[in-house]
C-alpha cells in the first residue's frame, strides 16, 4: 500500500496492457421466480457480461435501474454462483463452496453497498466495524495495535478527529460518515478491488463530490482496481477511465470515458448521455433526437420475456428489421472501443453522429411501437 | 445499552409488573426460609384441631381440608410454579432460538427440515402427548414436568424467531459482515440475534405465563408430582376434597389468584417491551406534559414582564 503499487500508466484513455485483477468472462446470472400461482419463470437478470478491472483504474458501470448492474456487481462480489460464465481472479476461476465463495476471495474484493443506513449494523460502534476485519484478515491482536490501525484507517477515510468517531454508533454519524465507515471497512482488508454499488447514490449532492475524490484518491494511491456502478454519467465521467453500459442486462457498448460519452456508438449509450442534465443544451434536443417526450420513451423491458433480437429495439429510434430477429454481434471500433449494435456491421454507424433530425423519419412507428410495448407490460 | 435499561424502567407498567414479578420471585427464593421461621406456617403440618377453618387470626388464609396451613402452602407453592415456568420457559425459548434462528438465517435445506420439524410440533395433540409421556416417566417430579412443558411449547416461538431472523438476514449490514468474511456463528450470534432481543425477551415471558399455567392445567389434571407443593397442586387437591361445594373459597383463591398475578405481572412488562422496540405505542408520560407545561407557562409569564404584546402559546396543552 505504498505509491510505487501504483501503475506507471494510470492516464485516461490508454489501453493497459497488464493483466486484470478481477474479470467477469462471458457471465450470466438468471434467478428462477414462482408467481403466486406458481407458475415458473426465470429472470434473465445478466447475459454475456464481460468484464475487466484492472489496477489502478476506474470502470464506470453505467445503466437504468433494472439493467442487471447490481447483479454484476453481487457475482463479482461472490454472492451469488453465475448460471454460466466464470468469475476469474488474477487470471484462476473462483472456486465455491455450495455456491459460496471461500472466504480468501473476500481478502481480494470488497463491495461498497448502496445505502450506508443499511449495510453498518445498527447495534455496533464504528471500533467494532473496523475491528472485525482487521482480526479476520490480519489477525491482529492487542488493543494497542488495533487502536493503531483503527485510526490509520479513519484517517486515511479522513473521518478526524479519529476520537470523535471511533466509539460512535451508526445512527450518530451523517450519511457521508457512515459511507466513509463503509468504506474503511472494506479497505481494512486491504482488497485489490473495490466494487462501489451506486456508492453515493445515496448522499447528499454537497458531499457526493468528497467521496469521489477519497475514490480517486485510493485508486491512485493504493492501486485499487475500482468498479463503479452509477446511472450518473455526470460523475463517471468525473471518477472513471472506461465506461461499459448495460442495457437489460446485456452489455451494449464499452470503451475509454471522453470518447463513449462525446460520441456514443450504441443508441441507447446516446440516450442515457442524452438523459442527463446538461446546462449547455436545449431542453427540446432530446426530444427532437427521439421524437418523443421522456414519457413515450418507454421503459426497460421486461427480463422475463425480453424482446427478441436486439433488446433496445423496440425503444431504439434506428431500429432494422434485423434488429428485431437477431441480436447484434460485438463490433471492435479501435483503441479499446466496441458497441453491440446493427448499426456497425450495416454500415449505418454515421447515423449516430448526426443529430437526429433525419432518424425522425422512421422513428414514428417506432415510438408508436415502444408505447404498444409499454402497455402491454403493464395490464 | 444503559439508555434501554433506564427507558425500560421508565414506564409504569414494567415498574408494576417487574415489582410483582420479583416478590414472587423473592416470595419462592425465601418461601422455605420463611415457613421455617415463623411457627404455625408449615406447609405439610397437619393441624387437627383446625381442619378447614375459614381465615383467622392463627391461619391469615385458613386451612385446608387436611389441616394444612394455605399461606403456607401458597409460599411454597410460588417455589414450585415459578421454577417450572421459569425452566419451561428457558427450554421452550432456547429450543425456539436453536430451530428458528438457523432456519431463519440459512434458508434453503436447512430450513425447510427444520420449518417442517416446527411445524410438525405445532400440530401435534400437545396435551393427549403430555398425557402420555407423564404416564409413562412414572414418579413425575416438576423438573420432569418443566421439561415436556417446555419441550412441546417453543415451536410458536421458533415459527416468530424464524420470520424475524429472515427479515434480519437479508439486510446489507449481514451481507457486509459475511463478506468481509465473518464465519457464519458470529453473524447468526453477533448480527443477527442481537436484533431479535425484544421478541426473545416477550418470548420467554409469555412462556413463564405459559409454564406456570400449564403447570397448574397439568396439576389439575392429575399430572404432577404428589409430594411437591405448587399452585397448581393446591386447585387440584381443593377441587379434589370438592372445596367450591363446601363454600372453602380460601383454599382455591389465593392460588388462583397468585397465577392471574403472574400472568398479568408477565405481561405488563411485556408491554414495556413492545413500547422499545416500537416508540409508536409509548404513551405520552404525565411528567413530559407537565414539564412541557410549565416550561410554556414560564416563557409566557417572561414574555409579559418583558412587556412582549401578542405572544404565541408555545408546547401543547395535550
Amino acid at each position: 500500500m505504498t505509491a510505487t503499487t501504483v501503475p506507471a500508466t494510470s492516464a485516461p484513455g490508454t489501453t493497459v496492457p497488464e493483466a486484470p485483477v478481477l474479470e467477469a468472462v462471458d457471465v450470466t446470472k438468471h434467478f428462477a421466480v414462482r408467481s403466486a400461482v406458481g407458475a415458473r419463470s426465470v429472470v434473465r437478470a445478466v447475459e454475456g457480461g464481460t468484464l475487466a478491472l484492472h489496477r489502478g483504474r476506474v470502470v464506470a458501470l453505467v445503466g437504468e435501474s433494472g439493467s442487471g448492474k447490481t447483479t454484476l456487481a453481487r457475482l463479482l462480489a461472490g454472492f451469488y454462483a453465475p448460471t454460466s460464465g466464470e468469475i476469474r481472479l488474477e487470471g484462476t476461476p473462483v472456486r465455491r463452496r455450495r455456491g459460496r465463495v471461500e472466504r480468501g476471495y473476500h481478502r481480494d474484493v470488497q463491495l461498497i453497498f448502496q445505502d450506508p443506513f443499511g449495510s453498518l449494523n445498527p447495534l455496533h460502534r464504528v471500533r467494532h466495524n473496523l475491528e472485525r476485519p482487521l482480526r479476520l484478515h490480519h489477525a491482529v491482536r492487542g488493543r494497542a495495535e488495533l487502536d493503531r490501525r483503527v485510526r490509520e484507517l479513519l484517517e486515511r477515510v479522513a473521518l478526524t478527529p479519529v476520537e470523535q468517531y471511533v466509539d460512535k454508533f451508526p445512527h450518530e454519524l451523517s450519511g457521508g460518515q457512515r459511507q466513509r465507515v463503509v468504506i474503511a471497512r472494506a479497505l481494512a482488508v486491504e482488497p485489490k478491488v473495490l466494487l462501489g454499488d451506486e456508492p453515493i447514490s445515496m448522499l447528499d449532492v454537497s458531499i457526493r463530490l468528497e467521496m469521489l475524490n477519497l475514490l480517486d484518491r485510493l485508486r491512485s494511491e493504493d492501486g485499487l482496481a475500482l468498479l463503479y456502478i452509477t446511472h450518473d454519467i455526470a460523475s463517471a465521467r468525473y471518477l472513471c477511465d472506461d465506461i461499459v453500459v448495460m442495457y437489460a442486462g446485456e452489455m451494449v457498448e464499452g470503451g475509454p470515458k471522453e470518447q463513449v460519452i462525446a460520441a456514443p456508438q450504441h443508441p441507447y449509450t446516446r440516450l442515457l448521455v442524452e438523459s442527463s442534465p446538461d446546462p449547455g443544451r436545449g431542453a427540446r434536443d432530446r426530444e427532437a433526437l427521439f421524437d418523443a417526450d421522456a414519457d413515450s420513451l418507454g421503459e426497460p423491458p421486461s427480463l422475463i420475456d425480453p424482446p427478441a433480437g436486439c433488446r433496445f429495439h423496440p425503444r431504439c429510434p434506428f431500429a432494422m428489421d434485423v434488429c428485431r430477429t437477431q441480436a447484434p454481434p460485438r463490433t471492435d471500433l479501435g483503441g479499446g472501443r466496441w458497441a453491440r449494435c446493427w448499426l456497425h456491421p450495416e454500415g449505418r454507424a454515421g447515423e449516430l453522429d448526426r443529430p437526429g433530425t433525419d432518424a425522425g423519419t422512421d422513428a414514428g412507428p417506432v415510438a408508436e411501437h415502444a408505447t404498444d410495448r409499454t402497455t402491454q407490460e403493464n395490464q | 445499552m444503559s439508555a434501554v435499561r433506564s427507558g425500560l424502567l421508565r414506564g409504569w407498567k414494567v415498574r408494576v409488573g417487574l415489582s410483582v414479578i420479583v416478590f414472587f420471585v423473592l416470595l419462592a427464593l425465601l418461601g422455605p426460609w420463611l415457613t421455617a421461621a415463623v411457627p404455625g406456617l408449615d406447609p405439610r403440618a397437619n393441624d387437627l384441631t383446625a381442619i378447614g377453618q375459614p381465615p383467622s387470626a392463627q391461619h391469615w388464609l385458613g386451612t385446608t381440608q387436611f389441616g394444612q396451613d394455605v399461606l403456607a402452602q401458597t409460599i411454597e407453592g410460588a417455589r414450585g410454579s415459578l421454577f417450572v415456568g421459569f425452566l419451561s420457559a428457558v427450554i421452550g425459548t432456547a429450543l425456539a432460538i436453536l430451530v428458528g434462528l438457523p432456519a431463519g438465517y440459512f434458508g434453503g435445506r436447512t430450513d425447510s427440515w427444520l420449518n417442517f420439524l416446527s411445524n410438525l410440533f405445532i400440530v401435534m395433540p400437545v396435551l393427549p402427548l403430555i398425557l402420555i409421556v407423564a404416564g409413562y416417566m412414572q414418579g413425575t417430579g416438576l423438573w420432569v414436568i418443566a421439561l415436556i412443558i417446555g419441550f412441546f411449547g417453543w415451536s410458536g416461538g421458533a415459527r416468530t424467531i424464524r420470520a424475524q431472523a429472515m427479515s434480519v438476514s437479508n439486510r446489507d449490514f449481514v451481507l457486509a459482515m459475511r463478506t468481509l468474511g465473518e464465519p457464519h456463528h458470529r453473524l447468526l450470534f453477533h448480527e443477527v440475534l442481537p436484533h431479535l432481543t425484544g421478541w426473545i425477551a416477550a418470548m420467554f415471558l409469555q412462556g413463564v405465563i405459559g409454564g406456570v399455567m400449564a403447570e397448574a392445567g397439568l396439576a389439575f389434571l392429575g399430572i404432577s408430582d404428589s409430594g411437591a407443593i405448587s399452585w397448581g397442586t393446591m386447585i387440584q387437591a381443593a377441587q379434589q376434597q370438592s372445596a367450591v361445594l363446601r363454600g372453602m373459597w380460601w383454599w382455591f383463591v389465593p392460588p388462583g389468584l397468585c397465577i392471574a398475578l403472574v400472568a398479568t405481572a408477565a405481561t405488563l412488562v411485556n408491554f414495556g417491551v413492545d413500547e422499545l422496540s416500537n416508540p409508536k405505542l409509548r404513551t405520552v408520560r404525565r411528567s413530559v406534559v407537565r414539564r412541557t407545561r410549565d416550561r410554556a407557562g414560564r416563557a409566557s409569564r417572561a414574555d409579559r414582564a418583558d412587556g412582549v404584546v401578542g405572544e404565541t402559546r408555545v408546547g401543547s396543552d395535550a
